[in-house]
């Protein structure tokens, strides 16, 4: 495409007449619209991103989160060791619903962290360049969320000091955990998927971490950062090696954005339980993922630069690309539903047939209706492009789709342990204050996670950013001299 | 411009960090595995027990046969430990004055039972029943050792979950004919032929079951 001088058609075309860039959700063909506004130097991208770091008081709205935050980090913690000293019966697990708010609270939590993984790798390799904005905070909302996910299978075996019989350690017991079992497969799939993002994610901060250490004033701040941005001098060897390894790394995860949700699906989908005995559940628990962690990047991304004045970096074009994501999501995520209900109906089995209808008029039809109406009606507002681009529309939506995909896997879980084969053994669940606390107190763990991360680490990535300007370009709008410009072909 | 790099000395951390980073984990692994497993921290043990008894006298040089004292090894779950009027039956001829005696016949006299340390101590998760061994097939020297040369008695194998799986996954080797299970010098590894083995697997219908509620009930 051709890239015109910055001072003729492009300053014109997205910006109202004071020549301040308004409007970057706009659509011109021939152009690129700008994902960086009312900034031409590079130095302004890095000033923009470090003052969080750098101010020596943070907003007052970080304090009261950051204060809301630990106050539930400490109800997780109250929940976590009534759970341990007393046992799993303060859940109010029965026989036969015995997963219930603990591994809806996993799959929840796995779910969100896709996002991340999808924004830094799949993105990248399609060269999708409006990632760069939103990836850093997306990726560290993906290592957070599984923090949180891994949570939960550890305290829910009830015996924790036992937890490590998860995995398969050499024991006087010769006892293993079983190979053909989903469950150990999903051991393997988040754990590989933490150290791969975890990996991703500080790869990609080595550059910005140095911008921190040699911008520090305190010799505290230049030993932390300069620790761990491992001797980063921004030669160029160094950015040669960083480039390779950070492209190794994108492909390494791509798989996996595909893959983890997948087996995690087999815990259910391998099962023989009607409602969770279905074929369908990879895909869609991978559409599901990537709908809800998007719901959740978007959830994190107004406030964030809202409260840290990054909105010339995380535009309303990068929140509208979000939308659109979640649209598309959310209609593959209902016609997963849809189809779950045809295939009842198609296969003539009598279970299966009874699953479905009781999932939608049974006992937890609010649950069914909650999902439904969070994740396939409400996300369709999102076809207008008025409701893609109001701020305060969009982070209601991106709630409700958060309320809805935990729901989902609520009524995927409970809805269909509740009333299996056999009605004799029918029970309903009733959470108790323990499985709500931790509900919520998992919550407390991430933001407090996630605004530790935005106060003391580079939030967006400076480096990346940067190479997406126009100015980047040699042969573009920052270099071309007046009537200088050419055609370059960025494909 | 003042920035933090890594003084020159610090280029010996990349390879101990490294190294410590492959090392560690394995050499925990090994640790749980081997130092904490019961086969270094069970096997040997051997209390002081109150009378000083001696089974290699009893057991090896005079022949008693395990079941004189420990009646109910093929009848119940336990093994029973004799009660003192069992050595009574021979203590009033045979040594009576002996100082070793001391609380044997003090025990005899009040009706108190002989503080005897058990030994073989399996959890109490885990059943096991002594006659469902003894009676096809699996001698007591498979669990116990050589108790016959011991003068003081000690565990001589790990009784851990492992070492019963091992059995249970493949038991041809510790079968012997019934008119053996208690003769200790008996090696059925060395004596009897697969053949042999494989009869015996047939005759008591040994077909172990290695899942959870076989032990843990």
């Amino acid at each position: 495409m051709t890239t015109l001088p910055h001072d003729s058609n492009l300053a014109n075309s997205h910006a109202n007449n004071h020549g301040v860039i308004v409007d970057n959700t706009i659509d011109r063909p021939g152009e690129r619209a700008p994902l960086v506004l009312n900034m031409d130097k590079f130095s302004q991208v890095t000033a923009t991103v470090c003052r969080v770091n750098e101010a020596e008081r943070a907003p007052t709205a970080w304090y009261v989160a950051f204060t809301l935050a630990l106050g539930l980090l400490s109800v997780l913690g109250v929940c976590i060791g009534y759970l341990i000293v007393t046992g799993v019966g303060v859940w109010g697990l029965n026989n036969p619903v015995m997963w219930a708010y603990d591994i809806t609270n996993f799959v929840f939590w796995v779910g969100i962290g896709h996002a991340g993984t999808l924004i830094s790798a799949i993105l990248f390799l399609f060269r999708q360049k409006w990632r760069t904005g939103i990836n850093r905070f997306a990726e560290a909302m993906t290592i957070f969320a599984v923090i949180c996910a891994g949570t939960f299978p550890g305290i829910h075996v009830g015996r924790v000091w036992f937890a490590y019989w998860l995995f398969p350690i050499p024991n006087q017991m010769e006892m293993w955990p079983q190979f053909r079992s989903p469950l150990l497969w999903d051991v393997f799939a988040v754990s590989t998927y933490f150290t791969v993002s975890l990996l991703f994610w500080y790869t990609g901060m080595v550059p910005d971490l140095a911008t921190l250490r040699d911008r520090a004033k305190g010799k505290l701040q230049q030993m932390g950062y300069g620790l761990f941005s491992l001797g980063w001098r921004g030669s160029n060897r160094h950015w040669h090696r960083y480039e390779r390894a950070y492209l190794l790394l994108a492909a390494l995860s791509t798989p996996l954005v595909l893959s983890v949700h997948s087996v995690v699906s087999f815990d259910f989908a391998t099962s023989q339980l009607p409602g969770w005995h279905t074929t369908i559940f990879p895909p869609y628990f991978v559409a599901g993922a990537i709908f809800s962690g998007f719901a959740m990047v978007v959830t994190l991304a107004v406030p964030a630069r809202e409260m840290f004045g990054l909105k010339d970096l995380i535009t309303l074009r990068h929140l509208d690309n979000m939308n659109k994501v979640i649209l598309v999501t959310g209609c593959m995520v209902g016609y997963a539903y849809s189809l779950e209900f045809f295939i009842a109906w198609y296969s003539g089995a009598m279970f299966e047939k009874f699953a479905f209808i009781n999932r939608a008029f049974g006992q937890y039809w609010w649950a069914y209706l909650i999902m439904v109406s969070c994740n396939v009606i409400t996300p369709q507002l999102f076809w207008s492009k008025r409701i893609r681009t109001s701020i305060p529309l969009m982070f209601a939506l991106s709630i409700v789709v958060n309320v809805g995909m935990w729901f989902e896997r609520f009524v995927i879980i409970v809805s269909s342990l509740a009333n299996d084969f056999l009605p004799s053994s029918w029970d309903l669940f009733t959470p108790t204050w323990v499985d709500i606390g931790t509900m919520l107190g998992a919550f407390g763990l991430f933001f407090t996670l996630f605004l530790l991360f935005c106060r003391y680490l580079p939030m967006i990535a400076m480096a990346e950013v940067k190479a997406v300007m126009p100015q980047a370009d040699p042969h573009g709008a920052g270099a071309g001299k007046h009537g200088h410009a050419r055609a370059h072909d960025h494909h | 411009m003042s920035r933090f790099l890594f003084p020159r000395w610090s280029n010996l951390l990349l390879p101990t960090i490294i190294l410590a980073a492959a090392t560690i984990p394995v050499y925990a692994i090994f640790f749980v595995a081997y130092g904490l497993s019961p086969k270094t921290l069970e096997v040997g043990y051997q209390p002081e027990q109150p009378v000083p008894y001696s089974h290699a006298l009893h057991a090896g040089e005079l022949g008693l046969d395990c079941r004189y004292c420990h009646t109910s090894v093929e009848k119940a779950a336990h093994a029973s430990v004799p009660a003192t009027q069992t050595c009574m039956n021979c203590h009033t001829h045979i040594r009576p004055e002996s100082p070793k005696l001391a609380k044997i016949k003090e025990s005899y006299a009040t009706g108190l039972p002989v503080p005897w340390i058990r030994i073989h101590k399996l959890p109490e998760f885990a059943y096991f029943n002594h006659s469902a061994h003894v009676s096809r097939g699996v001698g007591c020297v498979s669990c116990h050792g050589r108790i016959d040369k011991m003068e003081v008695v000690y565990q001589n194998e790990p009784l851990s979950m492992g070492w019963c799986l091992e059995c249970h996954r493949n038991p041809d080797k510790n079968l012997r004919p019934l008119s053996e299970i208690t003769n200790l010098a008996f090696d059925a590894t060395a004596e009897l032929s697969a053949s042999e083995h494989q009869a015996l697997k047939t005759k008591f219908d040994i077909n172990p079951n290695d899942n959870c509620s076989t032990c843990h009930r």
